[in-house]
């Protein structure tokens, strides 16, 4: 029962991966072949979700679009992470010190630009583009890692382990790396997973704007973008890759329940 | 006929039997008091009477309240009994009052709850009730908060929400556990004066023997879910029948055998003049910032070979002047010397290895990820050169053996140890290193009786054969009287009092250490007992 | 209380000040000067100088960056250089639409996210919780302009309820106005909504393993008493927290159901400078939406005072 959520999610997660993998060496039809007399079928034994408004093969941009949104998603978690969980360690082991001060200021001011003010910015001056769009999630990634390392971390500094650590004459980094830091990875694997499912909505939303992925490179978000005008009367245009983000996220979502309730139930997750 | 009766009570959790054919009864005007170790299903004994019970659990058997069963009684009609016939206080003060309501507020929600009182009316009554309990309005405003009031004085307002309809039965759980030893005898007082004035029954529900002897009529014993023992206070104590209560008894008043205190040699650790200041939350934006003085002045020196005791309430700076003599603070004036050399956030680490710690928690004192091996072998970081391979292994069978655990344990993760066998491990990190000074930082107070006796027997072992000197930090007056042969008594930050510990306790000098050493409750003198009945 | 608000306010002020100086460094980092940037390749000579008069690239940074900021505080926001009409005025117009549609979207947010959240945790494990918690599963899963697509097409196109975008404006009173920001609204707070629910649920069942619960069970509260009387407002703090956030998402969210919508607000703004290169406006507009939300923390802060008296008492 309690390891449904992991199952299902992880099925999701994995079906989607593995359609981004195998979109590398190997797709129904070339994503870039527009085959203008067999536009806008709908699902059908050849082309099996379909075809768009150029006559391309939906099941095959699908699968790049999948490589798209996951690696966004992915580096931008990465970024997240790389920064934000060193500074939040860095901050909650000189509690009220001016380190600390500036980080979690820092991290305020983040917060008061949501990722899509940060990639309008970015765009703005160095043009829109996935490697961008990544930057502006990855940015926006980094408090949520720091202040949530920080959370976790500044109760574990209280505990008596950690007083025996200092008692044996380990410094403070030392001591975050090999005390603080494995017993926060429960949390940072649950949080992680959820903030990869937040960034393929963002990849989307911004993508779908223009600011993101640019033609050629197939994404769910364009894709959407471009069935905005036809959706009257090809829905399937924009149901088919709103449906590939719905069960992507889902699928991480749950997988990301899934994972508290098998490594720590009392880890709470931020979503934002 | 008895006010409360539990007859062959039997209760499961998720199908786990926890209570097993419990039955006590309480008369009007008399206090029973359950006792017994952790797990003995004590405390879930006094929830079933509220009917107040963890989701999953089935119970059957019968509970009486005069002569209407509880047992299994529906919802609607519990509430209405709740806080009117029966009211309940518990352990925790800090955390037992909404921190969002004034105290006025949440004694007069009891009121309003049951009556038809007007707010006005119940405003007066919640006055009196406050006033009756010891927190006069006119110093207490009913418009406080329970973050502005100490753990004593919210225990009372707790007290003043579970009276306030005056109810036939009180049920207290562990009401002063978490309190200092003479906010506990004031607490207790209380307690007796309501059962007195209103002549309800109280059902008490505590760990503590002393406490029991001070204040019950009956006695309950109870261990893994079952009564073992029963009757009235004096005559129990005089002749105990079952080997349980006998041994809980010895383990309450267990006495180590501390080898003879040697005649002190050279200064281990010297303090002298200790400050240490902590800067308050500022007042104002801009005003300056105030200090909250922890340790003023403290002076004292340990030598090789003694045993000195360190007392003292919760507040009083004890812990900030342990973490201090471990160099984890810098002191504001003042200076600390351990082996010659100044302690403190900088010392060289070969210094830091004469002086190590024990802990109070033995949950929290060790990373759940590491084993055994990895855990007491820390302090090894202190050594210039760690003993490696063989050498380190050697190590680690030694300091497990000494502490009474087995060399295979070191390839065990922390949470396959009981509570007991933790402070065993954490005492083994501090052996490890062979250090001269061992800080003892209220080692025994998390463990049961008869545990902590087993952990004091271990220290006192170990004296003689690691020829150890200590200071054993404690609440526990008990405690210290026997593991220590000298005892500083500290208060407000300073040390008031400073004496063999014999002497202290026999002839305390200071009106503090006299007030501390009347308020602790003492288990009757079996010795004396026997007497009277012979 | 007022030394609390003050501090805060201290806070906002050094917050406002970091936030104006990163956008306007990441301005000035453009390629090229901002002046070459906006004009692009084969901008003439003589416009470019002229535009950098304009711009006053002539004087320093501090000088710049000053005339930015203290012209803000007038109400100057300069002057966009495609429209050649002041930016405050052209911010004015759109911000009446882009904020009623994230104030609206909150509203609505909270309205079904906290009788969701309350009823979820009421019956925990039973039916009805397992029902809602896999709605708001579903909810977090859903971009919300796909969602406004949908609704587009269910409520627009099929069933001709509402018009599938465009704004009539205010002038034909506030009825009109609103029905033509509801999709728009609805879709901006179901996934939201969904989110603000799940945080209502875990933090009331929190609460609910508190002791104070149980105390309060001992004086002979029901549960549900327990529940509206001690649990629910300290289970208020850290969904306060969320909705403050949430406010910064609805703003920036509700740039992207602009598009959806066609709606004249921030969102298309925004848009058209960036690719008009209209540096100016791009600055002060994302000035204006950071302002917005720092704001809005400002006030969910004093909220907290209001909510927990410990912070009261403290400083």
């Amino acid at each position: 029962m309690k390891s449904r959520n992991l199952i299902i999610g992880a099925l999701l997660s994995a079906l989607f991966i593995a359609a981004a993998l195998i979109s590398f060496v190997w797709t129904p039809f070339d994503v870039a072949q527009m085959n203008i007399p067999a536009k806008l079928q709908t699902p059908n034994g050849t082309n099996w979700l379909g075809t768009d408004h150029f006559g391309r093969d939906i099941f095959s941009m699908i699968m790049v679009g999948a490589r798209t949104s996951i690696a966004v998603a992915l580096v931008a978690v990465g970024i997240g992470m790389g920064v934000g969980v060193p500074l939040g360690l860095a901050a909650a082991a000189r509690q009220g010190s001016l380190l600390d001060e500036i980080i979690m200021r820092g991290n305020d001011l983040v917060f008061a630009f949501p990722s899509l003010v940060i990639a309008i910015l970015i765009t703005a001056v160095f043009g829109p583009g996935a490697i961008n769009a990544i930057i502006a999630i990855g940015i926006f990634n980094i408090p949520v890692f720091a202040r949530l390392t920080r959370g976790a971390a500044l109760p574990l500094w209280q505990r008596e382990f950690i007083m025996a650590a200092r008692v044996a004459g380990k410094g403070r980094t030392r001591i975050s790396l090999e005390h603080i830091l494995p017993n926060v990875t429960n949390l940072l694997i649950v949080q992680g997973t959820i903030q990869f499912s937040l960034g393929i909505l963002a990849e989307a939303g911004l993508s779908y704007v223009g600011l993101g992925a640019q033609p050629p490179l197939p994404s769910w978000g364009r894709m959407l973008a471009d069935a905005q005008t036809m959706v009257s009367f090809a829905p399937h245009l924009a149901l088919i890759p709103g449906s590939a983000i719905i069960l992507t996220v889902l699928g991480l979502n749950l997988m990301g329940d899934g994972l508290r309730d098998l490594l720590d139930p009392r880890i709470r997750v931020e979503r934002t | 006929m008895s006010l409360l009766s539990i007859q062959n009570l039997d209760l499961s959790i998720h199908g786990k039997a926890i209570l097993k054919g419990v039955s006590l009864d309480i008369a009007e005007g008399e206090i029973v008091a359950v006792t017994g170790e952790s797990g003995s299903g004590k405390s879930l004994t006094a929830f079933s009477v509220m009917q107040l019970l963890p989701r999953g659990t089935e119970t059957s058997g019968s509970i009486k309240l005069n002569d209407q069963e509880l047992l299994n009684a529906p919802e609607h009609d519990m509430c209405k009994l709740r806080g009117n016939d029966i009211g309940m206080i518990f352990q925790e003060p800090m955390t037992a009052l909404n921190p969002l309501k004034t105290i006025g507020d949440q004694v007069m929600e009891t009121i309003l709850l049951h009556t038809d009182t007007s707010r006005a009316d119940a405003l007066i009554r919640a006055k009196d009730i406050l006033s009756r309990v010891g927190l006069p309005p006119e110093t207490y405003k009913l418009s406080r908060f329970p973050h502005e009031l100490s753990g004593g004085q919210r225990q009372r307002v707790v007290i003043a929400m579970a009276i306030a309809l005056r109810p036939r039965l009180l049920i207290a759980d562990e009401p002063t556990t978490a309190l200092d030893v003479t906010t506990q005898a004031q607490i207790l007082e209380l307690l007796k004066d309501l059962v007195q004035d209103f002549g309800l029954g109280l059902l008490m529900i505590t760990h503590d023997l002393a406490v029991v002897s001070d204040m019950a009529d009956r006695i309950v014993v109870m261990r893994h879910g079952e009564v073992v023992e029963t009757g009235e206070t004096r005559a129990l104590f005089a002749n105990m029948q079952h080997p349980y209560t006998k041994a809980l008894f010895a383990a309450s008043s267990h006495e180590v055998d501390l080898p003879q205190a040697p005649v002190p040699d050279d200064a281990l650790l010297v303090l002298k003049d200790v400050v240490r200041d902590y800067p308050k939350p500022r007042t104002r934006l801009f005003a300056p910032r105030e200090y909250h003085r922890a340790v003023n002045g403290v002076s004292f020196t340990l030598n090789q070979g003694e045993r000195i005791g360190l007392v003292g309430e919760s507040g009083c700076g004890k812990s900030t002047l342990t973490r201090a003599i471990l160099g984890l603070e810098p002191l504001q004036g003042g200076a600390i010397t351990a082996f010659g050399q100044k302690v403190g956030p900088d010392m060289p680490a070969a210094l830091r290895s004469g002086l190590q710690v024990v802990f109070q928690d033995p949950y929290g004192s060790f990373n759940p990820r590491h084993k055994v091996a990895r855990i007491i072998t820390e302090p090894f970081h202190l050594m210039p050169t760690p003993p490696t391979g063989e050498e380190r292994q050697k190590r680690i069978a030694e300091a497990l053996l000494a502490v009474g655990l087995h060399p295979d344990d070191a390839n065990k993760y922390i949470h396959a140890f009981s509570g007991g066998q933790r402070q065993r491990i954490a005492i083994a990190r501090a052996l490890i290193i062979r250090p001269d000074v061992i800080i003892f930082d209220e080692a025994v107070s998390a463990l049961d009786v008869s545990i902590r006796a087993q952990i004091l027997d271990l220290i006192a072992e170990l004296t003689q054969s690691h020829d150890l000197s200590y200071l054993f930090i404690s609440h526990d007056l008990s405690v210290v009287r026997t593991i220590t042969d000298r005892v500083l008594v500290m208060k407000d930050g300073e040390i008031v009092e400073d004496g063999p510990t014999r002497q202290v306790f026999d002839a305390p000098r200071h009106p503090y250490t006299a007030s501390l050493i009347a308020a602790a409750p003492t288990l009757p003198d079996m010795k004396a007992n026997a007497d009277v009945s012979a | 209380m007022l030394r609390y608000s003050l501090k805060r306010l201290l806070s906002l002020v050094i917050s406002l000040i970091i936030a104006s100086l990163v956008i306007f460094l990441v301005i000035e980092v453009a390629p090229g000067d901002p002046a070459s940037f906006m004009l692009g390749l084969n901008a003439q000579e003589d416009t470019l100088n002229a535009l950098r008069e304009e711009l006053g690239l002539n004087q320093s940074k501090l000088e710049r960056y000053l005339t930015w900021t203290f012209g803000m505080l007038q109400g100057d926001f300069g002057t966009s250089y495609t429209y050649r009409t002041p930016v405050a005025q052209m911010v004015a117009d759109r911000l009446w639409v882009s904020l009623p549609l994230a104030f609206y979207a909150l509203a609505l947010s909270t309205l079904i996210a906290f009788p969701a959240g309350i009823y979820a945790a009421s019956r925990r494990g039973a039916p009805g919780d397992v029902a809602v918690m896999g709605a708001t599963q579903l909810g977090v899963a859903i971009p919300n302009f796909w969602f406004a697509m949908m609704l587009v097409l269910v409520f627009a196109i099929n069933l001709r309820w509402f018009s599938a975008g465009g704004f009539p404006g205010w002038e034909d009173g506030l009825f009109v106005g609103l029905k033509a920001l509801t999709l728009p609204a609805i879709a901006l707070a179901l996934p939201q909504a969904a989110i603000l629910a799940r945080v209502m649920r875990s933090s009331l069942l929190d609460i609910l393993n508190e002791d104070f619960i149980r105390t309060a069970r001992a004086k002979g509260l029901t549960r549900r008493q327990a529940l509206w009387r001690h649990a629910l407002r300290n289970a208020l703090i850290p969904v306060l927290t969320i909705i403050g956030l949430q406010f910064s998402f609805l703003l920036a969210g509700s740039i992207i159901i602009e598009q959806v919508f066609y709606l004249p607000g921030l969102g298309r703004l925004v848009f058209q400078s960036i690719s008009q290169r209209d540096l100016i406006v791009v600055e002060s507009v994302v000035m204006l939406l950071v302002f917005a939300v720092i704001v809005v923390n400002f006030i969910v802060d004093l909220a907290y005072a209001f909510v927990d008296p410990r912070l009261r008492s403290r400083t």
